[in-house]
C-alpha cells in the first residue's frame, strides 16, 4: 500500500463555524416562531429581532466558513477525492430540494385531481356536495371555493411567459459561462455570468410585479383558497430559491473578478451552476403545472 | 484481511484537543458519534419520563393526576422526542462511530458539516421542550400532528413546533448526506459494494430514505404553519383543500420514516448474530436486496395508516397488497438470521441476548403489522391500543433493543474496557420481562376496543392497564441500570479487552486497537 500514490483526504481540525451555524438556526427558529405568533396577533415582541439576529449570525457564519474553505482550496489542501465528496454532497442536497418541491406539487395535484372534484360530488361523494357544499362546482383554477371566496386565475401569457424565457436563457448563459471557465476565457466568463445574474434579477423583479398585480387587481391572494395557496407557495418558494441562487452567482462573480477558479478546480462554480439549472427546471415544471394546465 | 494496524498509530500531527472546546468545535467522527449517542440517551430518558406520566395517569380509570390537555401534550412530545430525539440520533451516532471504521475511511466525508448537523439537535429540542411551558401549552395534537388538530384547534406553540421540526430536518438531511457521501466516496481500496458490512449497507439505504422524505415533512409542517397562521386552506374543505391531504403528505414521509428507524437495526443485528454464531451471515446478498426492496416498497404503502379515511376501494386494496408485500423481504431477513444461527457455535454474550430478543420481539411486531395491513380488520384495530402495541414492539423491542445491542457490542471497542457484564445482564433480563408486561397486554385491550391517546377509559380495561403501567415503570427503572453500565464504561472501569474483543468478530473495526485511536485509517487499509 505505502508504495502506491496516495493523496491524503483532508480532515479539517477543529472549526468554530458549525456551532455558530447551529446557534444561528436556533435564533432563526425561535425568532421566526415568535414573530409568526406576534405578527398574526398584532402584538409587539422580540420575535422579529431574534429572527434578524439569527439571520445576521448565519451570514457571519457563512462568510467565515466559506472564507476558510476558499483559503484551504486555494492553498491546494483539497484532494480530488474531497472534490468528489463535495460534488456528491451538492447533488444530494439538490435532490432533497427536489423532494421539498415535490411536497407542494403533490398538494397541487391532490387538490386539483381529488379534493376539488370530490367536494363537487364526484364518485360516491354526491352527499358531500349536496349536504355540505351545495352548489359548489368542480373547476380549476378554483376561482370560487366551496366556502364562496372568489378570485381570478393567473394566465400564462404575459409576465409568466417572459419569465420562463428569461430563466431558460439564463440557464444557457450560465452554461456558456461554465464552458468559458473550462476554456480559460475569463472575459467571456465574466460577461456570461454577469448576464445570468442580471437575468435572475429581472426575473425576480417581474415576479414581484406579478404578485403586486395579483394582489391589487386580480384579488388573487394567499388566502384565495387552494388555488391561491398552491400558486403562492410554489412560486414563492421558487422565488426564494432564485434569490438564493442569484446571491450565490453574485458571490461567484466577485470571486472570479478576484481571479479565483481554474479550468480544473472550480467546485464552487459548478455547485452554483447546478443549483441555477435546478431552479430553472423547477420553474419550467411550475410554468407548466401552475400556469398553463 | 488488511494492513490496518500498521497505520492506526500515525496520528502524531493532530494534537488531541481538550475540555469543552473539544466537543463544541470537533470535526472528529468518533467525538461526534459520542455526542449523538449521549444526546440520544438523554432524550430517551426525557421522553421516558413523559411515558411515566402517561402510564401513571392510565394506572386507573378516571382522571387522576394530569389535565387532559397536559396528557395530550405528553403523548405528543413523548412520540416526537423518541422518534426524532432518541432513535434517529442514536442510529446517526452509531453511523458516525462505525461507518468510517468499517469501510476504512479516515473520517466522515464532510467533517465540519457533521458537527453542524449534531449541534442543531440540542437547540431544536430545547425549543420543543420549552414550548411546553408556553401559555396554552405545547403541541398536543399527537406526533402525527393531523390537521385540523394542528391547525384550527392548536395553540400558539404550533409555530415553534414547526420551526423546531424544520431545523431537526435540516440536521437529519445534512447527517444523511454525510453518511451517503462517506459510503459512496470513502471506501478503502478493495472495499467493493458487496463486501461492505451490512450495517454500512443498511445505513446507505437509510440515508437515501432520509434525504427523500425529510423535505416532504418540511413541506407538511410548512403547510400547517400557513394554514394556521396565514389563512391558507390546504387542509380545509371550505377553501377547496382537504384534511385527508395532510395525512397523505404526512404518511408519505411517515412510512419511510418508520423504516429509517428499523433498517439500521437490521444492519446491527446482521453484524451481531454472525459474530456470536461464529459463522458467516447466511444470505448476505439476499440481505442487501431485501433491504433495498423494503426501502423502495416503503414509498408506496403510506395509506395503510389511512384505511378508515374513506378512500376509494381500489386505493384500499392497492395499499393493503403493497403493504403485505413488504413482509416478504422482511421475512427473508428473519429467515437469514435464524439460518445464520442454525448449527452455529452459539454463545450468549450480552449483545447476542439483545439481538435474540430483537429477532423474536420484532417478529411479533411485524406480525401484528401484518394484521393491521388487512384493510377490513384494520377498521376494527385502527386507533386502538393494538396499533400502540404494534409499533412499540417494532420500535422499543425492535429499534431500541438493537441500539442497546449495538452499544454493548461496540462499547468495549470504544472504551478499551469490558463493561460490567453482570449489571448488563440485569439490564437485559429486567428490560426483556418488563417490556413484555408493558406492551403485550396492549394487544388485548386494543382488540377489545380501547382507543389510543385518551387519558381515561372504560372500567373493563382497568386490570390490563394496571399491569401495563407496572410494566412501564419497571421498564423505565431498568434503563437506569443501562445508564449505570454506560457511565461505568465511560469512566474506563473494567478489564482491558483485546483488539478483536469478541472471539468471532470480523471486520475492519476489530483490527484496530481497543480503544479505537482518535484517528484511524489516515492511510486507507487495503481490503482483500
Ligand atoms: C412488517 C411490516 C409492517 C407492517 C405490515 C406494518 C403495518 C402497519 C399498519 C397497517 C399500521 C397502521 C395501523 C393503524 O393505524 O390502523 C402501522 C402503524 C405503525 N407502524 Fe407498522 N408495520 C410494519 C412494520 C413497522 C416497523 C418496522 C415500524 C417501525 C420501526 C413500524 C412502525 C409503525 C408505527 C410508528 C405505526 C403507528 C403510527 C401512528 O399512527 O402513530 N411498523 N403499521
Ligand atoms: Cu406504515
Amino acid at each position: 500500500m505505502a508504495e502506491q500514490e496516495y493523496q491524503k483526504y483532508y480532515v479539517p481540525e477543529q472549526s468554530p463555524w458549525p456551532i455558530v451555524g447551529a446557534v444561528a438556526l436556533f435564533l432563526i427558529a425561535v425568532g421566526a416562531g415568535n414573530f409568526v405568533i406576534e405578527s398574526t396577533k398584532g402584538e409587539s415582541g422580540f420575535g422579529g429581532w431574534i429572527l434578524l439576529a439569527g439571520i445576521v449570525t448565519l451570514l457571519v457564519m457563512l462568510i467565515g466558513w466559506f472564507n476558510n474553505q476558499i483559503n484551504e482550496s486555494m492553498n491546494g489542501m483539497h484532494s480530488d477525492q474531497l472534490g468528489r465528496s463535495y460534488r456528491q454532497g451538492m447533488s444530494w442536497f439538490i435532490f432533497s430540494e427536489v423532494m421539498f418541491f415535490a411536497a407542494f406539487f403533490g398538494a397541487l395535484f391532490y387538490a386539483r385531481v381529488i379534493a376539488v372534484p370530490w367536494l363537487a360530488g364526484e364518485g360516491n361523494n354526491a352527499m358531500t356536495n349536496e349536504v355540505l357544499w351545495p352548489g359548489f362546482e368542480d373547476m380549476w383554477p378554483l376561482t370560487k371555493t366551496p366556502g364562496g371566496t372568489e378570485t381570478t386565475a393567473m394566465g400564462w401569457m404575459g409576465l409568466p411567459l417572459y419569465n420562463t424565457i428569461i430563466l431558460l436563457v439564463s440557464s444557457f448563459t450560465c452554461h456558456f459561462a461554465h464552458v468559458a471557465l473550462e476554456k480559460e476565457q475569463r472575459g467571456k466568463l465574466k460577461l456570461m455570468l454577469g448576464l445570468t445574474v442580471l437575468l435572475g434579477c429581472i426575473f425576480l423583479f417581474l415576479q414581484v410585479e406579478e404578485y403586486v398585480h395579483a394582489y391589487r387587481e386580480m384579488n388573487l391572494t394567499l388566502q384565495s383558497g387552494v388555488y391561491g395557496n398552491t400558486f403562492f407557495l410554489l412560486t414563492g418558494f421558487h422565488g426564494m430559491h432564485v434569490t438564493l441562487g442569484t446571491i450565490i452567482l453574485i458571490v461567484l462573480w466577485l470571486r472570479i473578478m478576484k481571479g479565483h477558479f481554474t479550468p480544473k478546480n472550480h467546485f464552487a462554480f459548478q455547485a452554483g451552476s447546478w443549483y441555477w439549472h435546478f431552479v430553472d427546471v423547477v420553474w419550467v415544471m411550475l410554468f407548466f403545472f401552475v400556469y398553463i394546465l | 484481511m488488511s494492513t490496518a494496524t500498521e497505520h492506526a498509530h500515525d496520528d502524531h500531527h493532530h494534537h488531541m484537543p481538550t475540555g469543552i472546546k473539544r466537543w463544541i468545535f470537533t470535526t472528529n467522527h468518533k467525538d461526534i458519534g459520542t455526542l449523538y449517542l449521549w444526546f440520544a440517551f438523554i432524550m430517551f430518558l426525557v421522553g421516558g419520563a413523559m411515558a411515566m406520566v402517561i402510564r401513571a395517569e392510565l394506572f386507573q380509570p378516571g382522571l387522576q393526576i394530569v389535565e387532559p390537555n397536559f396528557f395530550n401534550q405528553m403523548t405528543t412530545v413523548h412520540g416526537l422526542i423518541m422518534v426524532f430525539g432518541a432513535v434517529m440520533p442514536a442510529f446517526t451516532g452509531l453511523a458516525n462511530w462505525l461507518v468510517p471504521m468499517m469501510i476504512g475511511a479516515p473520517d466522515m466525508a464532510l467533517p465540519r458539516m457533521n458537527n453542524w448537523s449534531f449541534w442543531i439537535l440540542p437547540f431544536a429540542f430545547i425549543i420543543l421542550l420549552a414550548s411546553l411551558f408556553m401559555e396554552g401549552g405545547g403541541p398536543a395534537f399527537g406526533w402525527t400532528f393531523y390537521a385540523p388538530l394542528s391547525t384550527t384547534y392548536s395553540g400558539d406553540s404550533t409555530a415553534l413546533f414547526v420551526f423546531s421540526v424544520h431545523i431537526m430536518g435540516i440536521s437529519s438531511i445534512m447527517g444523511a448526506i454525510n453518511v451517503i457521501v462517506t459510503i459512496w466516496n470513502m471506501r478503502a481500496p478493495g472495499m467493493t459494494w458487496m463486501k461492505m458490512p451490512l450495517f454500512v449497507w443498511t445505513w446507505l439505504i437509510t440515508a437515501f430514505l432520509l434525504i427523500a422524505v425529510m423535505p416532504v415533512l418540511a413541506g407538511a409542517v410548512t403547510m400547517v404553519l400557513t394554514d394556521k397562521f396565514f389563512g391558507t386552506s390546504f387542509f380545509d374543505a371550505a377553501g377547496g383543500g382537504d384534511p385527508v391531504m395532510f395525512q397523505h403528505i404526512f404518511w408519505f414521509f411517515g412510512h419511510p420514516e418508520v423504516y429509517i428507524m428499523i433498517l439500521p437495526a437490521f444492519g446491527i443485528i446482521s453484524q451481531i448474530v454472525p459474530t456470536f454464531s461464529r459463522k458467516k451471515l447466511f444470505g448476505y446478498a439476499s440481505m442487501v436486496y431485501a433491504t433495498t426492496s423494503i426501502a423502495l416498497l416503503s414509498f408506496i404503502v403510506w395509506a395503510h395508516h389511512m384505511f378508515t379515511t374513506g378512500m376509494p376501494v381500489a386505493a384500499e386494496l392497492f395499499f393493503m397488497i403493497a403493504t403485505m408485500l413488504i413482509s416478504v423481504p422482511t421475512g427473508v431477513k428473519v429467515f437469514n438470521w435464524v439460518a445464520t444461527m442454525w448449527r452455529g457455535s452459539l454463545t450468549f454474550e450480552v449483545p447476542m441476548l439483545f439481538a435474540l430478543a430483537f429477532i423474536v420481539l420484532f417478529t411479533i411486531g411485524g406480525l401484528s403489522g401484518l394484521m393491521l395491513a388487512i384493510t377490513p380488520v384494520d377498521f376494527q384495530y385502527h386507533d386502538t391500543y393494538f396499533v400502540v402495541a404494534h409499533f412499540h414492539y417494532v420500535l422499543v423491542s425492535g429499534a431500541v433493543f438493537s441500539i442497546m445491542a449495538a452499544v454493548y457490542y461496540w462499547l468495549p471497542k470504544w472504551t478499551g474496557k469490558m463493561f460490567d457484564v453482570t449489571l448488563a445482564k440485569w439490564h437485559f433480563w429486567c428490560s426483556l420481562i418488563s417490556v413484555n408486561v408493558l406492551f403485550f397486554p396492549m394487544h388485548f385491550i386494543g382488540l377489545a376496543g380501547m382507543p389510543r391517546r385518551i387519558p381515561d377509559y372504560a372500567l373493563q380495561f382497568a386490570d390490563f392497564n394496571k399491569w401495563i403501567s407496572i410494566g412501564g415503570f419497571a421498564f423505565g427503572l431498568s434503563q437506569l441500570i443501562f445508564l449505570a453500565v454506560v457511565i461505568k464504561a465511560c469512566r474506563k472501569q473494567g478489564e482491558p479487552v483485546s483488539d478483536q474483543v469478541w472471539e468471532g468478530a470480523e471486520g475492519l473495526e476489530w483490527e484496530i486497537p481497543s480503544p479505537a485511536p482518535y484517528h484511524t485509517f489516515e492511510t486507507p487499509p487495503v481490503v482483500k
